[in-house]
């Protein structure tokens, strides 16, 4: 797949939910070729600031730009055009559509994107993740947790991203197809530079792929820094990482 | 939620709303004896959409289902009335109160089934009713008068009440006059029973489970009993119509029952604005003097009289469109925030 | 037996139309969980077009198509104007606004086109076939009826079954956000379904019509029928909706022919609260609880 460069910065965003401030002020940058972290617990504001990013919620001051191009306020079909791949939070897959179908999704927007051939490139994910090769023209809701989360990774890909902002995709995983996924991610960013903005309450593991990191809490960045430095901070990860 | 009062209705406001009804009597002896028998017939038959849209906004406002059936179940009412009053034999009063009854009973069944739709469903499953039940009277031709129906003979005042009246007036007591004030009185006693019953445990309960129907059922409500009291109770005020519009009109017939009179009830709860028998008047009194109005100005501006008279649907129409789209609160709605944008300007809030 | 012979045919090519409608119906139903009664309304309007052109001397098939463009034209805008405000929204109303979009249709058409009946022409003959010695209920327009019916299932098939814009409609249906997320610009899709759904509506107004009489209220009994075929096919599903449809055609034609006419709008809502209760996501589905 083609070569990226896509850098993803977001300044000032704030976003509310009526009277409940969920963002306040985040300010967070992405660079190509890099994991970035963003942790912190239940209810921090991480799904709001992915949900905000790729145009789902609208914020109410800040920017958001993708390699210097103005993304903020854009409708979301807008942003997954220009580029921004968000694998939402436990529910990406559309069950009622085939496993191919949803794949067919993603590549009909990478087509739209670079004007590349679709079809082929889903023999790509394919090979990745033969589970769904098998699995092709079954309804996806027949998939299990990690299949799905196969599923829509595979289709984020074949929409051809700059950015990838993935939701929690370890949730409800077993540990080891975890350490899997985290392998396959962090594979992806070497070998093409993606950008990925990756959510976690599962800090430790987060932060073992992650080059850097971001801590939010209610809705502020509390702390910023490589990956290992994180890690290491122990009333950090007292406070707010929870291991 | 958790504290219910035990009495079912607090004593100060069944007063207050006594003397409101009270009011609202002089108000309706003054009206109708200051008006031509015109206005008079025509407060007759806005009598009868506003007790049936007392009772809908009382299923639709404060329990949240919708009925496109109250056609329908008027039709019941008038039918009923229409088979007592022939014959002579029956006072009109109690004809009305069987016919409040059947339509409760009506109503039990109905309520029953609509009890577990919502929404959609609701909508399409009365919507059959309103549309299915006219052609029972085609079926049942010999009893029911088939698409002629059955002509009513509209009650004679009785001499106590056409003395008591020249007492109290010194005018004459004209028929339609006497038929507005069969209507109005039972508008006004319904409303006094829908605005209690409103302000009690039940209409507490009615708006929690429109509100929530998961918390109210954690709450222990027995919701599917809620929503059948809620649909007979509508389902009466229904019948009440229908007996008050056969006497009115002195025809009961399918034609007078189509679809239309269903979504034209359901065009006066939504302009009102739903769950509030004020906005259901209001809504009534637009049913009555709207058609007269935008039929002459469709006659001044070249329809024909048929053409005209098709004016007042299409209002109905776009007008529960709009509202919709733009003041989903109806008319009290809008007049609620006014008079709450007032309160705060004024500083004591 | 010949008059059982006759039920059936009649019920069957009835049952087709009803199949479109309620096809119709479960097309913006499985979009925007919106129930459109506004669309035999819809359907009478453009139905009333064809007739006018045709009156003033074009063909039978120029009508025709105007009616189904006029559908087009008239979903789309019906979407795009008044229901985008309330999808998604409380769903009393939705409901309330195709309600008004109903009265207020039929009321236009009777001030454009007259309330009166009018006959509506048919561009086959309406005399039964005979086999051996019996003429059946069987006649050259009910084969019109049910080729065009067929025709245009199995173009709806092709469309989202094979086509990138048919998936992109069906993910908007499933997921709007998801759909979002991948790049579908979803409000197109819910405009073209709804437009989509119009025409399909708009060939069963003009086959309901086709050699009848029609008057500003001529669908109101088609949309209760096409109504109760969705249900009784589960509301979600295409297939399902297209047995409905035959299944109501077919009972409804035995009820009509045994029992009187004018019941089988109340045999219809029987159905319909017996199958709501008994099974409501419909005669096909294996799974019995949904909220309906
Ligand atoms: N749709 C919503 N409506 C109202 N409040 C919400 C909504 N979604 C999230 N919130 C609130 O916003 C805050 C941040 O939530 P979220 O972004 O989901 O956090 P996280 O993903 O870090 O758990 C929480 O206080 C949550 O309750
Ligand atoms: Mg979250």
């Amino acid at each position: 797949m083609t070569e990226r460069s896509g850098a993803l910065e977001i300044r000032g965003l704030s976003a509310r939910y009526g009277p409940v401030t969920a963002l306040d002020a985040v300010d967070i940058h992405a660079n190509p070729g890099r994991i970035t972290a963003v942790l912190g617990a239940n209810g921090a504001g991480k799904t709001t600031l992915l949900r905000t990013i790729s145009g789902l919620v609208r914020g109410s001051d800040g920017s958001v730009l993708l390699g210097g191009r103005d993304l903020t306020g854009a409708p979301a079909e807008t942003i997954a055009r220009a580029g921004i791949a968000h694998v939402p939070e436990g529910r990406g897959v559309i069950t009622e559509l085939t496993v191919e179908e949803n794949l067919r999704l993603g590549a009909l927007l990478g087509t739209a994107r670079r004007g590349s051939a679709g079809r082929g490139r889903l023999d790509e994910v394919y090979d990745m993740f033969p589970a769904l090769g098998d699995r092709r023209r079954r309804e996806a809701h027949s998939l299990s947790g990690g299949e799905r989360q196969m599923l829509v990774i595979g289709r984020a890909l074949l929409s051809e991203p700059e950015v990838l902002l993935l939701d929690e995709p370890s949730l409800g995983l077993a540990p080891r197809v975890v350490a899997q996924l985290f392998a396959l991610i962090r594979d992806l960013v070497d070998s093409e530079g993606l950008t990925v903005l990756l959510v976690e309450q599962n800090a430790r593991s987060a932060l073992s792929i992650a080059d850097t990191g971001f801590v939010l809490n209610l809705g502020r960045v509390v702390a910023a820094a490589g990956a290992a430095e994180l890690a290491a901070d122990d009333d950090l990860r007292h406070a707010y990482l929870g291991f | 939620m958790r504290t219910l009062p035990r009495r079912f209705v607090p004593r100060s406001l069944l007063l207050r709303n006594l003397l409101g009804v009270l009011a609202g009597l002089v108000v309706v002896v003054l009206v109708l004896e200051t008006t031509s028998p015109f206005r008079n017939s025509q407060l007759a038959t806005m009598s009868y959409y506003a007790i049936a849209a007392a009772g809908l906004t009382v299923l639709t406002g404060l329990n949240g289902q919708i009925s496109l059936g109250h056609g329908a179940l008027m039709a019941v009412g008038a039918y009923t009335t229409a088979l007592l009053l022939e014959g002579d034999a029956v006072p009109f009063s109690l004809a009305m109160l069987v016919a409040a009854a059947v339509t409760a009973l009506v109503g039990i069944l109905v309520g029953a089934a609509a009890s577990r739709l919502h929404g959609p469903y609701l909508a399409g499953a009365t919507l059959a009713l309103a549309v299915g039940v006219p052609g029972l009277a085609i079926y049942f031709d010999g009893l029911l008068g088939g698409e002629q129906g059955l002509s009513v003979r509209s009650p004679r005042p009785p001499d106590w009440f056409a003395d008591a009246h020249y007492f109290v007036t010194a005018g004459d007591l004209s028929s339609a006059k006497y038929l507005a004030y069969i209507g109005w009185l039972t508008l006004l006693l319904v409303i006094l029973l829908l605005a209690n019953l409103m302000a009690s445990r039940f209409g507490r309960v009615w708006r929690a489970v429109r509100d929530d129907e998961v918390a109210a059922e954690l709450a222990g409500l027995r919701l599917g009993r809620l929503r059948v009291l809620a649909f007979v109770v509508s389902a009466a005020c229904a019948g009440l119509a229908g007996a008050v519009l056969a006497m009115v009109v002195r025809l009961a017939a399918p034609s007078g029952f189509t679809i239309v009179l269903s979504l034209s009830l359901l065009t006066a709860v939504v302009v009102g604005g739903l769950g509030s028998i004020a906005g259901a008047l209001l809504g009534s009194a637009l049913l009555v003097f709207l058609p007269p109005a935008v039929t002459n100005l469709g006659t001044g501006a070249g329809l024909t009289g048929v053409q005209a008279a098709q004016l007042a649907p299409l209002v109905y129409g776009v007008v529960l469109v709009v509202v919709m789209l733009l003041a989903p609160g109806g008319a009290m709605g809008l007049l609620r925030r006014f008079w709450r944008r007032g309160i705060n300007q004024g500083g004591s809030r | 037996m010949q008059q059982f012979v006759n039920f059936t045919l009649g019920g069957l090519s009835q049952g087709a139309i009803y199949a479109a409608f309620a096809l119709a119906l479960v097309l913006i139903w499985r979009a925007t969980r919106i129930i459109n009664f506004a669309q035999g309304a819809m359907a009478m309007f453009t139905t009333y077009l064809a007739l006018t052109l045709i009156e003033s001397g074009l063909s039978y098939w120029a009508g025709f198509a105007a009616a189904l463009a006029g559908g087009l034209v008239l979903g789309a805008l019906v979407e795009r104007v008044v229901m985008r405000p309330v999808e998604g929204g409380p769903e009393l109303n939705a409901v309330i606004v195709t309600l008004g979009l109903f009265v207020a249709f039929q009321a236009l058409a009777a001030i454009l086109f007259g309330a009166t009946f009018q006959s509506f022409p048919a561009p086959f003959g309406l005399r039964g076939f005979t086999v051996g010695e019996m003429t059946i209920a069987f006649t050259p327009f009910s084969v019109f009826v049910i080729a065009s019916v067929v025709v245009v299932m199995l173009a709806l098939t092709a469309l989202f079954r094979f086509t990138d814009l048919g998936l992109r409609m069906r993910a908007s249906a499933f997921s709007q956000e998801v759909s979002r997320l991948l790049g579908v610009r979803v409000g197109r899709m819910l405009t073209l379904g709804w437009a989509l759904a119009a025409v399909v509506g708009s060939l069963a107004g003009l086959l309901i019509a086709g050699g009848n009489l029609v008057h500003p209220a001529y669908m109101d009994a088609v949309i209760v029928y096409g109504f109760v075929a969705a249900v009784l096919g589960g509301l979600e599903s295409p297939g399902g909706a297209v047995a409905g449809g035959l299944i109501i055609g077919l009972a409804l034609s035995y009820v009509s022919g045994y029992l009187g006419s004018e019941l089988v709008t109340l045999a219809a809502l029987a159905i319909l609260v017996a199958v709501l209760l008994v099974r409501p996501r419909g005669l096909f589905s294996r799974v019995a609880a949904r909220r309906v």
